[in-house]
């Protein structure tokens, strides 16, 4: 048993850390997610010229072929970096669903972009009623000519502002909730009839709910079977789950190294604070939470990209849970070991906070991860 | 053993509901309620409210204007006030300067500051904290040299809450340092317009301004604006703490926040049926009201002890990190009820006046604003940590 990265891992992996390290200064992060665009563009096409963004895509498009491990890589040092650019909607996400369900016409018209950076994706899953339910899918597509007309909403696409393709589940048929019926539609940015309202959000990075007001598609925005996108969102989704918590577990450990540097430098009653036993194992908790994300990002990288499997979905399940809650604690508890300091907007400590407490709202809460996981809860 | 109010208390209760009925805006209970900012003109609207019913200065004596209200009558007011959306009263003038004034003040400054703290003219924010003095305090550094009728101060002071509305500040400094740290600290009253003062806003993780940094530069303060004795002020600032500590457990508000939670937790959607008929988030609301229902009657219990002439001790600690835990915990809940609506920062959504369509609901926009921010509850007043230990010292005789 081995759970280092081999050699092309962790070479993968401090090219990444280097960029970032390079370009991504706190005070540069707080004018890349002021700006219009919401991040850097520079970044990202420097993500794209050292094939970054072609990680999990076959060598054919430029990519690595890599799988849960290469992405989690990368993810990971953006964690660290607290890098707004969005390739978890573009490149993990938007990619990934193509690449599952796409025909050779569609993968041929935007992987290749979206693997060079040229192109970005986003992903509309989740709706105003869905909560985190995937299968919550209450837009329309209905059958009209030889194409679709799409009428709904999507709530809360991260990357949605600046895409140049929209990746949309609709429902063809059944009922709200249900998995069959369920379709997926690639919808260019510039087609009539989508709009967008625009926010920045709170972990500053920029997205936007897309209101779908009698959407008109051709046959050829039919991502995969009519009907049949479930599977394809479930699975896809869990490769986002990983990539989610190589980013989590990237921000985590920046937050607890803040946090001890904090504790060593802060001097109170004549003393650093971290000499107070109370905060040395408040400190401690962070670290053993911090241990128990590392594993379950590890666990969930290994499963990735493996076909899909009850064992699959409740290691992801049980990953995001994980991550959730330790995310939230190392926020608070960090925090609360900061003091006021830890509050404030000059201190980047409170962005990490942010972040990880954001990141338990994206793909799912630990509560509902604790749900899911309990109905596929095997009695022995 | 009787856990009733009595009727001369339950005829306040209706006494001070007919009020809040009548007089509290409308406006601005709902800015209360949906956690909205509040101006300065909002604050200084509903306290000459307050104060022409004389109903202000609750900690007061009748003869400075005040009150006088028994220890159940404020929590009688403490709890309708909050429910019904009522600002609480930004308490530096009124609740934490007031006091020591009248305990310590002479009567040239009973005369000056009192009555303009009732009429609202002046505004009062607190100069404790410093960068290097936070839990502990007393190793404050700013310096008050007296030279002739003036003290020279140098130095500053942080976390000061709502000082860019302040035009008078209260403020320990440092008159001695040759002896030990707690017996060398004065308590100094500021008129922030005072040439050589700074106020810098500090910005916090939602993008709020709230508190400030207040930079003191060769400030000439006259003499007569020391309160009580030099080098005594750790102990009128001690006893200034002990009024900030009561109310900072906010029963009241934590129980109209979870009303307000219950409220969102009904029109939110999960799996087509209201959130709050999920049976895992409906146990952690039940949960947090289990834990508030016995935070609120240990409240009740340090109240009537205090009627009965009782003095609050460990207690009022304890109640202080259980309380702010709460609602910290009913933040949380609110913050978990909006799902992916937790992620935008609609900011144009925390003004009232905002006449466009709400994003997702219209309480949700200060939620995840509202859950950072209030991190504050457990370091604030003394920090959590800072709490335990007076408990420890108190009562675990180790």
């Amino acid at each position: 048993m081995d759970f280092r990265l081999n050699e092309e891992q962790q070479m993968l992996q401090d090219t990444v850390a280097r960029l970032v390290r390079g370009e991504y200064s706190f005070e540069k992060r707080l004018e890349f997610s002021e700006s219009e665009l919401g991040f850097s563009a520079d970044f990202w096409k420097q993500l794209g010229e050292l094939g970054l963004t072609a990680v999990p895509f076959p060598e054919e498009l430029g990519g690595f072929g890599g799988t849960g491990v290469e992405v989690q890589s990368v993810m990971t040092e953006l964690g660290r970096g607290l890098c707004v650019e969005p390739y978890l909607q573009s490149v993990v996400l938007g990619g990934g669903l193509i690449s599952q369900a796409g025909n050779s016409e569609q993968q041929e018209r935007w992987l290749g972009g979206i693997a060079s950076g040229e192109l970005r994706a986003a992903v509309g899953l989740q709706e105003a009623q869905s909560f985190y339910n995937l299968n919550d899918v209450e837009t329309r597509a209905e059958k009209s000519g030889d194409g679709y007309l799409l009428n709904g909403r999507k709530a809360v696409v991260i990357g949605g502002h600046c895409a140049d393709v929209l990746v949309v589940s609709a429902r063809t048929s059944g009922d709200s909730r249900d998995a069959d019926g369920i379709s997926l539609f690639l919808i260019p940015a510039d087609t009539e009839g989508l709009e967008r309202r625009t926010y920045p959000t709170i972990d500053g990075s920029k997205g936007c709910d897309l209101f779908l007001n009698s959407v008109q598609l051709g046959p050829e925005a039919l991502l995969g079977e009519q009907g049949k996108a479930a599977e394809v969102i479930e699975y896809q989704t869990g490769r986002a789950i990983s990539a989610l918590c190589g980013e989590a577990v990237g921000a985590m450990e920046v937050a607890c190294d803040l946090t001890l540097e904090y504790l060593k430098q802060r001097k109170q009653f004549g003393v650093p604070i971290g000499k107070f036993q109370v905060l040395q194992h408040r400190m401690v908790d962070m670290m053993s939470e911090l241990e128990q994300a590392r594993s379950m990002a590890i666990l969930a990288a290994s499963v990735a990209d493996e076909p899909q499997s009850d064992e699959r979905r409740r290691i992801l399940a049980a990953a995001k849970n994980v991550i959730g809650r330790s995310g939230q604690f190392i926020s608070e508890q960090g925090i609360q070991s900061h003091g006021g300091i830890g509050m404030t907007w000059e201190y980047n400590f409170a962005h990490y906070a942010k972040r990880l407490v954001m990141i338990n709202h994206q793909l799912g809460d630990d509560d509902f991860h604790l749900e899911a996981y309990a109905t596929l809860l095997q009695a022995s | 053993m009787n856990l009733n109010y009595t009727t001369e208390e339950l005829a306040f209760r209706d006494e001070v509901r007919a009020f809040l009925d009548e007089k509290l805006p409308g406006d601005i209970s709902a800015k209360v309620k949906g956690f909205r900012r509040l101006s300065k003109e909002d604050h200084q609207r509903w306290q000459k409210i307050l104060s022409e019913q004389g109903w202000y200065a609750t900690h007061w004596p009748e003869e400075y204007g005040g009150v006088n209200w028994s220890p159940v009558q404020k929590h009688i007011w403490d709890e309708e006030s909050s429910r019904y959306g009522a600002p609480r009263s930004v308490p530096f003038g009124v609740n934490m300067v007031a006091p020591v004034i009248i305990k310590f003040g002479t009567e040239e400054q009973k005369q000056r500051y009192l009555p303009r703290i009732l009429s609202g003219e002046d505004w009062w924010c607190q100069g404790y904290s410093e960068p290097g003095a936070g839990s502990d305090l007393a190793s404050l550094k700013t310096r008050a040299v007296r030279e002739g009728d003036h003290y020279i101060v140098n130095g500053q002071k942080t976390w000061t809450t709502l000082g860019q509305h302040a035009n008078m500040i209260f403020c320990l400094v440092r008159t001695n340092t040759e002896v030990k740290a707690q017996e060398g600290i004065s308590f100094l009253l500021i008129d922030m317009n005072t040439p050589g003062i700074t106020v810098r806003p500090i910005i916090t993780l939602d993008g709020e301004h709230e508190v400030n940094e207040v930079f003191f530069e060769d400030v000439k303060v006259p003499v007569e604006n020391l309160v009580g004795e030099e080098d005594k002020g750790w102990t009128y600032a001690k006893y200034l703490l002990t009024y900030e500590r009561t109310g900072l457990a906010g029963i009241g508000i934590s129980k109209a926040a979870l009303q307000h939670l219950k409220e969102l937790a009904t029109r939110r959607i999960k799996n087509g049926r209201p959130l709050i008929e999920d049976p895992s988030f409906s146990q952690r609301i039940a949960q947090v009201e289990i834990d508030l229902m016995a935070a609120g009657i240990s409240n009740l219990r340090i109240i009537a002890s205090v009627e009965g002439g009782g003095m609050p001790g460990a207690e009022s600690s304890m109640l202080k990190v259980r309380g702010t835990e709460i609602r910290q915990t009913i933040n949380d809940l609110a913050r978990r009820a909006i799902g992916p609506y937790a992620i935008p920062f609609v900011e144009e959504e925390l003004d009232l006046d905002y006449e466009g369509d709400f994003l997702s609901d219209e309480n949700a926009a200060p939620i995840t604003p509202q859950y950072f921010n209030n991190r504050k509850l457990s370091i604030f007043g003394g920090s959590n940590e800072i709490q335990k230990n007076i408990v420890s010292k108190m009562i675990l005789g180790l």
